[in-house]
């Protein structure tokens, strides 16, 4: 069987799945956040295949942009788990259940 | 013929590697799901190499393999997660998280039945090559390209700020 545009997307639906069900069910603050990676990875992987599929390099500048956002993203969510972490000592979200620090 | 099994072996190593990010059966430590997600992005960058977007796979493995899960991982050793190991997963929690998924999960396949199949791959007529995402970068996307960079600027200072001592 030839593999074809549904077979990329099938994985990337499955990899999007699987990151929300991290994000429901794990508490940890920092398994949450590689579970957020893993859905925008999952949206990756679907516009690089849209882009192969269509002959368009338009998809791959989307990814650049993509992963070069997530990078600027991951480094301010942890800083903020950091500064989280320093004023509770929990990275746990159950902890969490107050805004007022 | 060799790029179909390629495909499935990448295709099932990434959802494999996955499923123990968020699920590990062994161990709830963070620090095994960090190495996991470093060889889900890995196989991740096969699928890529497959789809000829080979500027990609390299920046998926120098960006996240590299600089971004050395982050994680530097973030985890700095806190101390112990007391992860036993806490336990709550049962509701659970429940709508399977529920929403698997709601989730039937929309995708719906309109994947729904649509047409596609014809299979041809030659490729563009390579995701350094050379042709480049060129369109600094044409077509040459105003999106300085924001970015703003933005990383923005991000960067931001971090130094909250990693102040005394947050104000």
């Amino acid at each position: 069987m030839n593999v074809g545009l549904e077979h990329y997307l099938v994985v990337s639906a499955l990899l999007f799945a699987l990151g929300l069900l991290g994000v429901i069910t794990r508490r940890n603050l920092l398994v949450l956040y590689m579970s957020l990676e893993l859905m925008l990875n999952s949206a990756n992987l679907a516009l690089v295949s849209f882009s192969r599929f269509n002959d368009n390099l338009n998809g791959q500048v989307m990814v650049f942009f993509i992963i070069t956002v997530a990078a600027a993203e991951v480094a301010v969510g942890l800083a903020l788990i950091v500064a989280l972490y320093r004023k509770r000592q929990t990275a746990h979200v159950e902890d969490l259940t107050s805004m007022k620090l | 013929m060799v790029t179909d099994i390629l495909f499935y072996v990448f295709a099932i190593a990434t959802l494999v590697f996955g499923a123990l990010v968020v699920a590990n059966p062994f161990s709830r430590n963070p620090v095994t799901s960090a190495m996991f997600l470093v060889l889900t992005i890995i196989s991740m960058a096969g699928l890529f190499v497959l789809l000829h977007a080979f500027f990609l796979a390299a920046v998926q493995v120098l960006v996240y393999a590299g600089a971004v899960m050395v982050l994680f991982l530097f973030v985890i050793m700095l806190l101390d997660l112990k007391e992860e190991e036993q806490r336990k997963i709550k049962k509701t929690g659970l429940v709508a998280g399977l529920v929403s998924v698997g709601a989730i999960v039937a929309i995708f396949i719906r309109s994947l039945l729904a649509s047409e199949p596609s014809r299979g791959l041809g030659d490729p007529q563009l390579e995701g090559s350094t050379f042709a995402l480049g060129k369109l970068l600094f044409t077509d996307y040459l105003l999106p390209f300085e924001i970015v960079s703003l933005l990383l600027l923005v991000a960067m200072v931001g971090v130094i700020l909250l990693s102040k001592k005394d947050l104000k």
